[in-house]
């Protein structure tokens, strides 16, 4: 006995079938790889804002350090050095925020700070108050003559304030 | 182990909602920061630049940029009285060990810092074939480096240079304006370590921001307005050769 021939339009459901399944699966498979806050805030996925402000700082700021260090703050921030943050010049301290006694920030040489602003440089701003290095100190440090916090007026060669 | 018909029931609602949290990813990192409160952008006044390199140094040291990469620089322009506009730059490792002396050559010398635009219009967010590169609700422009597959559309489609395929992950990078500093109330790291205040970041929604007391008595330009990107990098006593 042969097989019953299949009717038009039965053909045509099969095909409807195969598309059905396949739409379903598209479906499925496209929900579990899409990450859900993808389009939360436009055509990206919305959690990475998130991931990447979850990142630690490595600099403190200056608002942090000026809760300890009250009276260099008060100082500098009557001097000519009013504009520069700690960080500046003592680099990055966040641990030393965290941990303040086991983790001490080195000790800076002036002799190589100081000229990284205040080195002559035609391209630097006119009234920017400039030096040849060489010339200026004889090789002596910076801070024999200028305290780094407030660094005008020059205190006697050799003493401290 | 044998599971019950009665333990399966119990059961999957339990897996459907730990399936659900895995889907949802992680929370949020600021739950104080308010995303739609905020439009960052960074005023640069030129005329107080003194090219000292912190800026650079400082946002390799935040930011863990490779040797030899840059996501702030700085350049020296060199602006001869009589060719106005072809003017000398040169940038000795992104100005990180600062600048050497220059012999007086006449003309207009000074510094311009330069960084990532964070463009409300970015010609970078637009190639990005993947959606890994976007513009936050607050106005910043970040890659997701697990979506960014590196082909690098956008490092040809920043019009101002200002990204680059990190060596070690091959995927794009730029700055991130500090987004982990500025939602924790932090300014970035280059504003941080700028000396003279050349740099300032600027929330234009903060009706508080000095940026707006500063711009009502200045007239401020941004680069390559002519590409119209909606840069928000501000400069002050921008000279028209700077590119």
């Amino acid at each position: 006995m042969s097989k019953p021939k299949l009717k038009d339009y039965e053909h045509l459901l099969r095909v409807a079938l195969v598309f059905a399944i396949g739409a379903i699966v598209f479906v499925l498979v496209r929900a579990v790889l899409v990450p859900r806050s993808f389009g939360e805030y436009g055509h990206y996925r919305g959690n990475a804002i998130a991931e990447i402000a979850a990142k630690t700082p490595v600099f403190a700021g200056h608002q942090v350090c000026e809760t300890c260090h009250t009276d260099v703050a008060t100082m500098k921030n009557a001097g000519k050095h009013v504009t520069v943050n700690c960080e500046a010049c003592h680099g990055a301290l966040a641990n030393h925020a965290d941990d303040p006694v086991t983790i001490q920030p080195p000790k800076l040489d002036t002799a190589i700070l100081c000229v990284h602003c205040h080195e002559v440089n035609g391209a630097r701003p006119a009234d920017f108050p400039q030096i040849v290095a060489e010339e200026h100190s004889a090789g002596l440090p910076c801070e024999t003559c200028h305290q780094p916090h407030s660094p005008l007026p020059v205190i006697g060669a050799g003493g401290k304030p | 182990m044998k599971i019950t018909r009665r333990q399966l029931l119990i059961l999957l609602p339990a897996a459907a909602v730990a399936w659900e949290s895995v889907l949802a990813g992680t929370p949020e990192a600021s739950p104080n920061y308010a995303l739609t409160e905020h439009w960052w952008g960074m005023l640069v006044d030129i005329s107080k630049c003194i090219g000292c390199g912190n800026c650079v140094r400082a946002c390799a040291t935040e930011n863990d940029v490779p040797e030899g990469y840059f996501r702030t620089w700085v350049e020296r322009y060199h602006v001869n009285d009589t060719d106005l506009f072809d003017p000398v730059v040169d940038s000795p490792n992104g100005g990180k060990d600062g600048f050497p002396p220059i012999l007086d050559r006449g003309g207009r010398n000074f510094f311009v810092p330069k960084m990532c635009n964070h463009c409300a219009d970015s010609p970078c967010t637009q190639v990005c074939p993947v959606g890994a590169t976007f513009i936050t609700p607050d106005g910043v422009v970040l890659v997701d480096k697990t979506y960014c597959v590196g082909c690098r559309y956008c490092i040809q489609a920043c019009p101002y240079g200002c990204r680059f395929l990190n060596p070690k992950t091959h995927t794009a990078e730029k700055c991130t304006l500090c987004y982990h500093r500025i939602t924790k109330g932090l300014t970035t790291a280059c504003c941080e370590a700028c000396p003279t205040g050349a740099r300032q970041l600027a929330d234009l929604k903060n009706p508080n921001d000095p940026i707006h007391a500063f711009l009502k008595t200045h007239t401020v330009q941004v680069l390559k307005p002519y590409m119209a990107t909606g840069a928000k990098l501000f400069y002050n006593d921008l000279d028209g050769s700077v590119r």
